[in-house]
């Protein structure tokens, strides 16, 4: 099997119970999350912000389909891409399992996933986040 | 504004595709007919400020070398497609302070062909397709017919309006008309935006001279009642910010909607005091939402205000008279300065057969990324 890399270190993780979560900052200060995670709280400029992992499961909330390569992009087309909600409050943009618009439904139960993007020319495969129909 | 602050001339280099001529002279073109217009000549302006995103250090700097025009402050401005709005507010402010009695002001682009790749994004960002900028406008475009009762019909629609104004705008990169199935035949890019929904990146410029205004009565004598730039505040997940994450908050006030309020409170004028609007159509989704961003209807009402026939030429409140960047394109610097050069042609008196009748006061609107939204208001 080839050797898969995340597409950027400190965007996703894999929990205890062996799932893929989404990294993020809480805020101390105002208790708000944020998405990738920094330094400084977004919402209220306090730097007291601790890293947790979001939960895995969202509601589908937008959705697309792209259809051409965006720029820099060496992955298949069409892939899904939307917006999903998570329980901690917080909307998040993400690459979508689902390429065929019409599959998909407003407020749809998701699930996080990881997705492979493109195996380069030592085998390695780069992946990244992406959200997936709930079985 | 402190000083009042009038439009002494206007210039354009139309915008489209021209093969082999440099950005720089499209922007010597545009100044050099605003400052013929307003009857300007060499030394006759104290400051000059250029608003452009893609054409490169000292661009401005550039136009007016060509011309022999330095050795005054030049202020290169990028602000995203509002870039020649913040260019604009600088100028304009720079006047009302009392600072300069005379400054150009001017926007120039020849953007590059396809989905324009921005350094915006971090380089894994692209490398996971989430650069993919008209996924944004498709996502935002989804959220307005859910809200709105926007359907497919009315996208269209706005494309069929735009361009039917476009046919009469010379400086217009497309001219012909279309139908609504002619339309939503073409590409689909994302669900639910076709290409013909999507305004083309092209090339073009434009420029404007601002000065003090003379004392006395000048009934014809266009003056600068607002105008503001605005970013964004955090929390709207699809605002031309484009963050990875927002909240789960639908009353984040938009970067258009900030701009507007403070333009109209500068202007002490309403949505209900404007005669014509140019607004940001970067596709078919972002007009309506304009329109409803801008006060012109109230949320949720921006279907019914198209259907009414309100927006359209002849109508009780046109939009983009111009043909829009749906008909014109979108060079980014020379975008917003387009607007108010058509705003000036159009309180002039001067727009031919797309003229809007008795047009006294007119709102300019441009929106991009990061986040910036400008809102300018002219009046005659």
């Amino acid at each position: 099997m080839a050797e898969t890399v995340p597409v950027h270190e400190g965007l996703f993780a894999t929990a205890a119970d062996g799932a893929a979560r989404l990294i993020a900052g809480r805020c101390r200060s105002c208790g708000q999350h944020h998405f990738p995670r920094t330094g400084t709280c977004p919402y209220c400029s306090a730097e007291d912000v601790e890293q947790t992992l979001l939960s895995a499961d969202s509601s589908l909330w937008a959705w697309t389909a792209v259809t051409a390569a965006p720029p820099g992009y060496q992955g298949e087309v069409p892939f899904g891409f939307g917006v999903v909600e998570l329980p901690e409050g917080v909307r998040g943009v993400t690459r979508l399992t689902e390429a065929d618009p019409s599959k998909l439904v407003f407020g749809q139960p998701m699930q996080l996933t990881l997705d492979p993007l493109h195996t380069d020319d030592e085998g390695r495969t780069g992946v990244t986040y992406a959200f997936g129909a709930r079985a | 504004m402190t000083t009042d602050v009038e439009v002494a001339g206007i210039g354009l280099h139309p915008f489209g595709r021209f093969e082999g001529k440099a950005v720089t002279d499209m922007g010597v073109a545009a100044v050099r007919a605003a400052l013929a217009d307003a009857g300007v000549g060499r030394g006759g302006f104290q400051a000059a400020f250029c608003g452009t995103a893609y054409s490169g250090v000292a661009a401005g700097h550039r136009v007016l070398d060509a011309l022999g025009m330095t050795g005054g402050p030049i202020v290169d401005v990028e602000a995203g497609c509002a870039s020649g709005g913040a260019a604009w507010m600088l100028a304009a402010g720079a006047i009302a302070a009392g600072k300069y009695d005379t400054v150009l002001v001017f926007g120039m682009e020849k953007m590059p062909k396809g989905i324009i790749r921005s350094s915006f994004f971090a380089p894994w960002q692209e490398a996971a397709g989430i650069a993919a900028t008209p996924a944004y406008f498709a996502l935002r475009a989804q959220r307005l017919m859910r809200e709105s009762g926007v359907t497919r019909d009315h996208l269209a629609a706005v494309v069929v309006k735009n361009r039917r104004n476009g046919v009469h705008n010379p400086d217009a990169m497309f001219r012909k008309e279309v139908t609504a199935e002619e339309v939503l035949a073409s590409r689909l890019v994302c669900e639910p935006l076709h290409l013909w929904m999507l305004c083309s990146p092209n090339e073009g410029a434009a420029a404007l001279v601002l000065r003090r205004a003379g004392d006395g009565a000048d009934s014809g004598r266009v003056t600068v009642e607002a105008a503001v730039l605005r970013s964004h505040l955090p929390g709207n997940v699809l605002s031309e910010a484009t963050p990875m994450s927002g909240l789960v908050d639908d009353d984040v006030p938009p970067p258009t909607t900030l701009a507007a309020t403070a333009a109209y409170e500068a202007a002490g004028l309403g949505p209900s005091d404007l005669d014509l609007v140019e607004c940001q159509d970067t596709d078919a989704a972002r007009e309506l939402l304009s329109y409803e961003e801008l006060g012109l209807c109230p949320r949720g009402d921006a279907a019914k205000l198209l259907e009414d026939g309100a927006t359209e030429l002849g109508g009780r409140l046109p939009v983009n008279a111009s043909g829009g960047l749906l008909s014109k394109g979108e060079p980014l610097g020379a975008s917003a300065l387009g607007q108010l050069v058509e705003l000036t042609r159009q309180l002039r008196g001067q727009a031919g057969e797309r003229q809007v009748h008795g047009a006294r006061v007119g709102l300019g609107h441009t929106v991009g990324r990061g986040a910036n939204a400008s809102v300018v208001i002219l009046k005659r």
